[in-house]
């Protein structure tokens, strides 16, 4: 045998692929079928219209891309609006039927991290409680909060392997009048924004190849139950979630990478509420003045309420303090529906949003002075008595 | 940074007995068996722990002390630290499989239902969110952009205050035109959230961390509930 016969393997020829057979996780999804031929719950389906992308470990995941019930995210309608508004302009230009439902809590969870104020079959029966209000309606769950998404994963998983919480929660379903229902699939929005992003792509009328962005994933994402956050093997060789740079490199955006990606956004629950001093600090030392030291990019791009509101409002002391801010932040659904000719500020909202985003808006060639003037119009005939909400019709007029 | 005081002295007038039953309620907690499966003391977790940079926090102290059974270290972890964590879950690359996080969130549990006076401490200011996420099913409202509430995040709240109503209303989606919810909620889904609460023991809960807090949620529960027809539900 000569040395030539030797196989090299060079590190750039690598790529990974996962074998879901090798998985170190069992698949709960079987779990959840063979409780339901046992009777203890119902398994909703995911809607024939749907996309399969990979997971973590190999397996493939059903997104749908419509009949989808928008469990909204009382982060970002509150604070944020534009990030929820643009996730349903999406839908609303793709012609996708989709249900924004009134019959629906928030997942409660930011607090139950926060405060601790709550229990294991409270969490569940809020969970279940919105689950059942969606199949009540024929449509699926879509989730638009990590935090809601990581912790209805972790409540779907306690329920398939915990039988006396499943026989309290059903018991108070019961009581509820509404089934003991678990999704197929736990969807975040931002697989859906990833799943559509072909179609996105096709319809993009922004340039935004001269746009450099860095991305932070949420932790709720990708780390809470992580078999089921998406990979993809082209992008970052599957050692991270593609979820947001897939959907970025495909309208064209230069991703660039920064040594703390894996760090959280400094949210902490309680923290962002009560002892901001540490998210704060966190977000502007550990994240910010690193993306803008090693990337110097123009937006920073995240998918989860709790991220979007830390990064975003940290830069205000942070600035004061004399530290390197000034990056926009934004979620996917907004620079996806920013690259479809979104107007920024009658559906993105950006005013909502604290850090300056004008310069970035400017280099990819909009007017923001004209642009906030259409809006300061909607606003005026608002004050006027001549509308009493701003339509859909009008937001994109 | 205050340092964490792990001298055996801080909490001597709580007898052993009562540190050994709380921990008890924590590992019949049935999370548990998923949550500790040993430590290698890599110190994985503690590298990608947020609250590490900037507390005297360690998520593998907290699992060393709850490996080891230290009832003492772990009451006094259970009376400060567990407040630090940010629960981002980072910590969840253990190479052993272990959660600091989840045990954290236990640990916090069991503090807040066995009304620690850490705990009260804890949550103290944090009773308007509490009273929020507790009667109107979202954690936060647009009504809470108040620049008191948020003087760090600079003049920009101030105008989003002033503009709330108008600019809540130039808002295309028809359920997000609301100011005290983040969106528009039917009676009939925060009824079923309130007898959730009734049903699970969290309204308990409230009364042993914030009995003034507890009151206030009971008078307006009552009423909504009485409204909607349950006339027999009572808190005690």
């Amino acid at each position: 045998m000569s040395f030539s016969d030797i196989p090299i393997l060079k590190a750039e020829d690598r790529k990974f692929k996962a074998d879901p057979t090798k998985a170190p996780k069992s698949d709960l999804r079987e779990e959840l079928f063979q409780l339901e031929k046992e009777g203890e719950l119902e398994v909703q389906r995911v809607p024939d219209n749907y996309m399969e992308l990979t997971t973590k470990y190999g397996r493939t995941k059903k997104i749908p891309l419509e009949k989808t019930w928008h469990h909204k995210s009382c982060g970002q309608c509150g604070h944020i609006p534009g990030y929820s508004a643009s996730i349903f302009w999406l839908n609303r230009q793709f012609g996708l039927d989709y249900h924004d439902p009134t019959d629906q809590t928030s997942c409660t969870a930011w607090n139950y991290y926060a405060s601790a104020t709550s229990n294991p079959e409270a969490q569940a029966a809020v969970a279940i409680r919105n689950f059942a209000a969606a199949d009540e309606v024929g449509y699926f769950p879509i989730i638009h909060c990590g935090t809601s998404f990581g912790h209805y994963k972790e409540v779907r998983h306690a329920l398939v392997h915990q039988p006396e919480l499943r026989r309290k929660v059903r018991k108070i379903m019961e009581k509820l009048g509404k089934k003991l229902i678990v999704p197929e699939e736990i969807v975040h929005y931002s697989e859906w924004v990833l799943a559509m992003k072909d179609k996105i792509a096709e319809r993009q009328t922004v340039d935004m190849s001269m746009i450099t962005a860095t991305v932070h994933p949420a932790c709720h994402y990708h780390k809470l139950v992580e078999e089921d956050a998406i990979y993809d093997s082209e992008i970052y060789g599957a050692q991270r979630t593609a979820i947001i740079t897939g959907t970025l490199q495909k309208l064209g955006i230069n991703v660039g990478d920064y040594s703390t990606w894996y760090d959280c956004c400094g949210f902490g629950f309680r923290h962002i509420l009560v002892s901001r001093d540490f998210s704060r600090s966190f977000s502007v030392q550990r994240k910010i003045e690193v993306m803008i030291e090693e990337v110097n990019p123009d937006v920073t791009v995240t998918h989860d309420t709790g991220c979007v509101t830390t990064l975003d409002q940290s830069q205000f002391a942070g600035k004061a303090h004399g530290k390197k801010v000034g990056l926009p932040v934004m979620s996917d659904s907004q620079i996806a529906a920013l690259a479809m000719g979104a107007h920024p500020y009658k559906v993105l909202q950006l005013h909502w949003h604290n850090t300056d985003n004008k310069a970035f808006l400017q280099k990819l060639g909009f007017d923001t002075d004209k642009l906030w003037a259409e809006f300061q119009a909607e606003i005026k005939e608002i004050k006027d008595g001549k509308k009493q909400y701003m339509s859909w019709e009008d937001a994109d007029r | 940074m205050m340092a964490l005081d792990l001298s055996q002295n801080k909490h001597s007038d709580v007898s052993m007995d009562e540190k050994d039953r709380l921990f008890d309620e924590v590992k019949s907690d049935e999370r548990w068996e998923h949550v500790l499966y040993g430590c290698y003391e890599c110190g994985i977790c503690v590298a990608a722990c947020p609250s590490a940079r900037f507390y005297d926090f360690s998520p593998r102290l907290i699992a060393q002390a709850v490996a080891r059974e230290d009832t003492d270290l772990i009451y006094t972890l259970m009376s400060d630290s567990i407040w630090d964590c940010s629960q981002c879950f980072s910590c969840d690359r253990c190479p052993r499989q272990n959660s600091p996080g989840q045990i954290i969130t236990i640990m916090r549990e069991v503090a807040v239902k066995n009304g620690l006076g850490t705990a009260k401490e804890a949550l103290a200011g944090y009773g308007r969110i509490i009273y929020k996420i507790m009667l109107t099913g979202t954690q936060v409202s647009p009504d809470m952009l108040q620049p008191d509430a948020f003087p760090d995040w600079g003049t920009h709240v101030y105008e989003i205050a002033d503009n709330l109503d108008d600019w809540r209303r130039a808002l295309p989606p028809e359920t997000l035109h609301t100011t005290e919810t983040s969106w528009v909620i039917d009676d009939k889904t925060i009824i079923e959230l309130y007898l959730i609460w009734h049903m699970t023991g969290v309204m308990d809960l409230i009364a042993g961390v914030d009995e003034g807090l507890y009151d206030i949620i009971v008078d307006v529960m009552e009423e909504r509930l009485e409204e909607a027809g349950y006339d027999d539900v009572t808190f005690d």
